[in-house]
């Protein structure tokens, strides 16, 4: 319940007075009030609880994240066993706790 | 989906852990206060792939366990009423009261729904002008901004025939309770992320200073776990205490502004019972005095039901921490998702639910020195009811 998961605006509009938006969750639309967060435009991510948007997500500040990630171990890269990371790179995206206890 | 994908992906997870094993050189304690973290955590199996003595305790947060027993029985009896409407979320259902639970009251003909968002209560309300209309609002600070502006809507556009059955919960108290409890084994918090994604990160700064306990900010998708982990576990070998954003993609230190001022406007903070734990200080919001017609107990004079929880159920010293679920003895044999005696068996959120979806049947045991001393802790685990499971 206390579940907040990540959406997409498909259209925005005002509604009895009430900023609403259409949200896409990977295929699934559903109804979203937007009062919270009123400047969330079309196309925009947003952290969406129980039909309210909560916070925007921030792209920009996703991909730092990831890239921060990425550059985790780059020594290890350089000098590492190439068996093993070939081995890793080349293992597919499933069960997490599979894929990383190899 | 974009920003779910990502955050999963194994190679990427492998880089964390290598970095968490490299930073690790003596065991650690970790709590994760929010029950979909623990649900993440346990479904991914992150627990068991982090270095060997890093533990992480399971936290209070989830608010279906944490609703204690007389707001269940309110609920119940509220329910039963000819006149009433009672819309719930889903989860709410199964939660043991006194005797029953919301599923049987709808069995006996009582009106009880479920609905994905307390709007769809205001408008059952609209549409239905001669019953009485009663939503469930329970939840921590992520769900509390929604409750509250639909009490606001319902005042503003003048519908009378809603009223909200309150029962909101606190994270920073509850940090604050677990801190000062003499059982504490926590040496650095996973704060929850989409609390922080309303409220901000500015209540936090106090508490990891007077505790001495850093507090990482932390998603809930397992890179967003592990990197909650790796900055925790970075703090402690460093002997710091800070406040730390893991999450910052949905995470800024001023929170969500209007939400919070929404909050103020409908809600004061009151002492809450926590089911299991027991009261906390200024750990909950009620209506405010402004919104008081629309509290449900003031509606229905439910305001003095007092309750006995079973015996066996020992979800208190699971939401604590001291227990893990497996340790109970009642787990996968006279407690299932099926037969559930605790609300922590119920609740997708909920830690002994999440073990047993994820057959953590039979892990071993602690010793018993660390877990609040209670012998029976350590009897062999029980034969696992596996007939019942969801994931077999
Ligand atoms: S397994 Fe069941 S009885 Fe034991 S603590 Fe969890 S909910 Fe309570």
């Amino acid at each position: 319940m206390c579940l907040a998961v990540p959406g997409r605006v498909l259209a925005v509009e005002e509604r009895d007075g009430t900023r609403m938006a259409t949200v896409d969750f990977g295929g699934v639309v559903k109804d979203v009030c937007l009062e919270y967060l009123p400047d969330l435009k079309v196309g925009e991510y947003a952290i969406v609880h129980v039909g309210f948007a909560l916070q925007r997500l921030d792209e920009e500040s996703a991909r730092r994240t990831l890239e921060l990630f990425e550059n985790l171990g780059m020594l290890e890269e350089e000098f590492g066993d190439p068996w093993e990371q070939a081995a890793q790179a080349g293992s597919a995206q499933g069960d997490l706790a599979g894929e990383v206890r190899q | 989906m974009k920003y779910i994908d990502e955050f999963q992906n194994p190679e990427l997870a492998q880089r964390l852990l290598d970095d968490i094993k490299a930073t690790v050189t003596r065991p650690w304690a970790l709590m994760e206060v929010c029950g979909g973290q623990t649900h993440t955590i346990i479904r991914h199996g992150i627990d068991q792939l982090l270095p060997e003595g890093v533990e992480l305790i399971h936290g209070p947060g989830c608010p279906v366990c944490v609703t204690p027993l007389e707001v269940i029985d309110k609920a119940l009896e509220i329910a039963s009423r000819p006149d009433v409407i009672f819309c719930s979320f889903g989860d709410m259902l199964r939660v043991p009261g006194t005797g029953r639970d919301l599923f049987q009251v709808r069995g006996e003909g009582g009106d009880v729904r479920v609905v994905y968002s307390p709007l769809d209560a205001l408008r059952i309300a609209e549409e239905n002008p001669d019953r009485q209309v009663v939503f469930f609002g329970i939840g921590f600070e992520t769900t509390a901004p929604p409750n509250a502006m639909t009490v606001y809507q319902a005042r503003k556009r003048g519908i009378r025939n809603f009223s909200l059955l309150v029962s909101h919960v606190r994270v920073p108290p509850a940090i604050e309770a677990i801190m000062r409890s003499p059982d504490c084994r926590v040496q650095g918090f996973l704060a929850a992320g989409h609390v922080c994604s309303v409220m901000g990160t500015q209540e936090y700064p106090e508490l990891a200073e007077r505790f001495k306990v850093p507090i990482v900010v932390t998603g809930f998708e397992p890179l967003d776990i592990l990197e909650g982990v790796r900055r925790t576990l970075r703090q402690l070998e460093r002997g710091e205490h800070t406040v730390d954003n893991a999450y910052p993609r949905a995470v800024r230190a001023e929170g969500n502004p209007a939400a919070r001022a929404m909050l103020d406007d409908v809600f004061e903070v009151t002492d809450r019972s926590w089911r299991g734990i027991g009261v906390i200080p200024d750990s909950g919001w009620r209506l405010s005095s402004r919104y008081r017609d629309y509290d449900a107990e003031y509606r229905f004079d439910v305001g003095d039901i007092t309750t006995r929880e079973p015996a066996a159920c020992r979800s208190g010293e699971v939401l604590q921490g001291l227990l893990k679920p497996h340790e109970c003895e009642a787990f996968g044999t006279t407690c299932t998702p099926r037969t559930p005696l605790g609300a922590t068996m119920v609740s997708s959120e909920g830690a002994c639910a999440a073990y047993y979806l994820y057959r953590r049947l039979d892990l071993p045991t602690r010793p018993a020195a660390a877990t609040a001393d209670r012998a029976t802790a350590t009897a062999p685990a029980p034969a696992p009811d596996l007939e019942g499971s969801p994931v077999v």
